[in-house]
């Protein structure tokens, strides 16, 4: 069980990050825990939720969301549901239930990195960048594959334009984390797709061989799923083998390349 | 810690511990329609509202209420008679362990959505677990509640 032996609700994100990295074993608290399903000394627990980082703004750029906007949000914010086509809200929609997704954040999503987050996956195929309170601004790709803890992430940036994006994601049963989750996007006539929950994190796969340049069909949708299946690993754990993912992924890919042209 | 909130209505301050979770603050007021259930975030029994969003109190900490509102159903009983009734009437009551979470969510689901469809229904109420029913006899009971609003058929 997770203990903690003292909070902290501090109003400035330098604040946040000096008693972030006072001791080793502070640690910073988004919108929910799991107190019972880990095992843990906590010497301070630093609430995020005091900082103002739970605004979606539509800037010149794009798209700006704080770290401590829930999923709810992200689910229900028209002006999202509209630049992704509604692929934010699919993305968020089957994660356990509207309690939980009022609690949880993208924030904590994206920085908790896990193999099961499905808008890691979007937001990787959207080209996202995080912004961290010591490390700055980087491309959300270049943060998940760091090794980054004691920072603060503040927001999330999608860049605007015109994008088109589907995502799918495939579980055993209702509100059960995913056993592979799948997003592709086009931008400026170049596609993206981002494969998460094999069990690893999400990982991005362009469209190098120009497969979906000519337009999105039957056969080069096909072509472009064996393509990232053959070049993503996929790993078993309890909810799928790695020759299941494998074949689900190629499902996916190509059903969610397919889906931009009906968008 | 101290810390200061309004529980259904009235001002209420506590002392708790850093870890102490909104669930366990809430029992020991008193409030003991709020269920321990899986404690790890998947089966809605502990639904409270906080600010009128409905959450689940065995995954936000104690000192998270501090400065806020927190609703139980001990409070929202007028809210939650009319159409609780025609759930029952449908027999989705079994064991009846999970109906004051699935009754939380449905009050937030018609605060936000007065008039949803069976989709919206099912969507909204996924994260609430019944080992009893189908979910079918909660569909119906809130089905038969919303027609019998707009003045059809419904029965209690």
């Amino acid at each position: 069980m997770l203990t903690i032996k003292n909070y902290a609700r501090p109003e400035t994100v330098d604040e946040a990050l000096g008693l972030l990295r006072a001791k080793k074993s502070n640690v910073a608290l988004g919108g929910m825990l799991w107190l019972k399903l880990q095992d843990k000394n906590v010497d301070t627990a630093v609430d995020l939720s005091g900082l103002g980082l739970d605004a979606i703004e539509e800037t010149p750029e794009g798209w700006r969301i704080g770290a401590m906007v829930t999923l709810r949000q992200l689910e229900t914010h028209k002006g999202l549901a509209a630049f992704t086509g509604g692929a934010l809200a699919e993305s968020v929609k089957h994660i356990v239930g509207v309690q939980l997704r009022n609690l949880a954040t993208i924030g904590g999503s994206v920085f908790g990195r896990f193999g099961f987050s499905d808008p890691l996956t979007l937001l990787l195929a959207l080209d996202a960048k995080v912004e961290l309170a010591e490390a700055g601004r980087m491309s959300l790709e270049d943060f998940a594959g760091s090794g980054i803890r004691k920072d603060i992430l503040t927001h999330i940036f999608l860049p605007g334009g015109k994008v088109e994006a589907a995502y799918l994601s495939q579980r055993n049963c209702a509100t059960d984390l995913p056993v592979l989750t799948c997003a592709v996007a086009r931008r400026e006539g170049k596609v993206a797709c981002a494969v998460g929950a094999r069990p690893a994190r999400a990982a991005r796969f362009d469209d190098e061989e120009g497969l979906l340049a000519g337009g999105v069909s039957e056969e080069s949708a096909a072509a472009f799923a064996e393509d990232v299946t053959r070049r993503a690993v996929f790993g078993s754990n309890t909810r799928g083998s790695a020759e299941y993912r494998e074949a689900v992924c190629r499902a996916l890919v190509r059903r969610a390349a397919l889906k931009l042209e009906e968008k | 810690m101290e810390i200061n909130f309004v529980l259904n209505g009235r001002p209420v301050s506590a002392a708790v511990r850093p870890d102490t979770l909104l669930i366990d603050l809430v029992r020991e007021k008193g409030c003991l329609s709020v269920k321990r259930g899986c404690e790890t975030s998947n089966c809605g029994l502990c639904t409270v509202l906080l600010d009128g969003a409905p959450v689940l109190s065995c995954s936000v900490l104690a000192a998270r209420a501090d400065g806020h509102r927190v609703d139980t159903l001990e409070g929202l009983q007028e809210e939650a008679r009319p159409f609780a009734e025609f759930i029952a009437g449908q027999g989705a009551e079994q064991c009846g362990f999970c109906n004051p979470g699935f009754v939380m969510n449905t009050i937030a689901l018609l605060r936000e959505n007065p008039d949803p469809t069976d989709d919206d229904i099912r969507a909204f109420l996924a994260g609430n677990l019944c080992r009893c029913s189908g979910y079918e006899g909660q569909l119906r009971g809130i089905r038969a509640f919303l027609n019998s609003r707009k003045g059809g058929e419904g029965r209690g």
